[in-house]
């Protein structure tokens, strides 16, 4: 079973190479029964998602 | 206006987004005025390579990537290591008080809802939050973090240029989440409260 602790490092670890089998459904399991890492998951890929406005500015978030 | 001057005055309209872009990753104004300069000259010059104007702003920004891999690669190769040890460190005291002796979340630590990312992209104002909390970032583990999400280098290639092992730059990715992530929650989103 995996910690919030560790939960987090995967989470970061997803968006850097894929998950092997095993990561992926300790992963599952631990986001079905906790919200904040839940919540966490999403902020990674807001982060994500943020970094590309950035990177790609033509979609002009400023207009 | 010749078409040149056309080419010239619209990319001079880019110069604000670009130098913001060369700041974040270069954190050195000097350096980064340099880089864009440069940028917007290899664009002049290699506008027959650009075909629609649609994508302008886009392959402005593909040189100008380019131009900072290069100022990057031409500065001293491989990561303070030393620097690097006292910024996880620093971290590891932090991040561990975040959790329980069972390495769940302690009630005011837990991540909260961060609503619909959208809204929050179309504020203007978040992104003075934003850029102020990329630049908060240590030193060295930012360098990493912005190789690998704003240049787009696999994690391999980052540890081949920087020389780390691979192990150790998972962690300072994490780590860089971790404290984007942090930040943005203190300065910007509010902190969460839901139980787990």
């Amino acid at each position: 079973m995996l910690s919030c602790k560790q939960t987090t490092r995967l989470l970061s670890a997803a968006q850097d190479r894929p998950l092997g089998f095993g990561e992926r459904l300790s992963l599952k399991l631990h986001l079905l029964m906790c919200k904040g890492c839940t919540n966490y998951s999403h902020q990674m890929d807001f982060l994500r998602t943020a970094i590309r406005h950035v990177k790609n500015p033509q979609e002009d978030r400023r207009a | 206006m010749t078409a040149n001057d056309e080419l010239a005055a619209e990319l001079s309209a880019f110069r604000p987004d670009l130098l913001r872009f060369a700041r974040l990753q270069l954190r050195d104004d000097a350096l980064a005025e340099d880089v864009v300069q440069e940028a917007l000259i290899g664009a002049l010059a290699g506008k027959q390579d650009f075909a629609g104007r649609a994508a302008l702003k886009t392959w402005v920004f593909a040189i100008l990537k380019n131009k900072i891999i290069d100022t990057l690669r031409g500065r001293e190769r491989s990561i303070n290591l030393s620097a690097l040890a006292a910024e996880e460190e620093e971290f590891d005291q932090t991040f561990d008080r975040l959790f329980k002796a069972n390495g769940h979340w302690t009630p005011v630590s837990r991540p909260g809802d961060w609503g619909d990312p959208e809204e929050t992209l179309r504020q203007t104002q978040f992104w003075a939050t934003f850029d102020a909390c990329l630049n908060h970032l240590p030193t060295s583990t930012a360098r990493v973090f912005m190789m690998r999400e704003f240049l787009e280098f696999e994690v391999e290639e980052i540890c081949q240029e920087l020389g780390i092992r691979s192990s150790n730059c998972y962690v300072i990715l994490h780590r860089a989440r971790h404290n984007l992530r942090g930040c943005l929650e203190r300065t910007w989103f509010g902190p969460g409260d839901h139980p787990c």
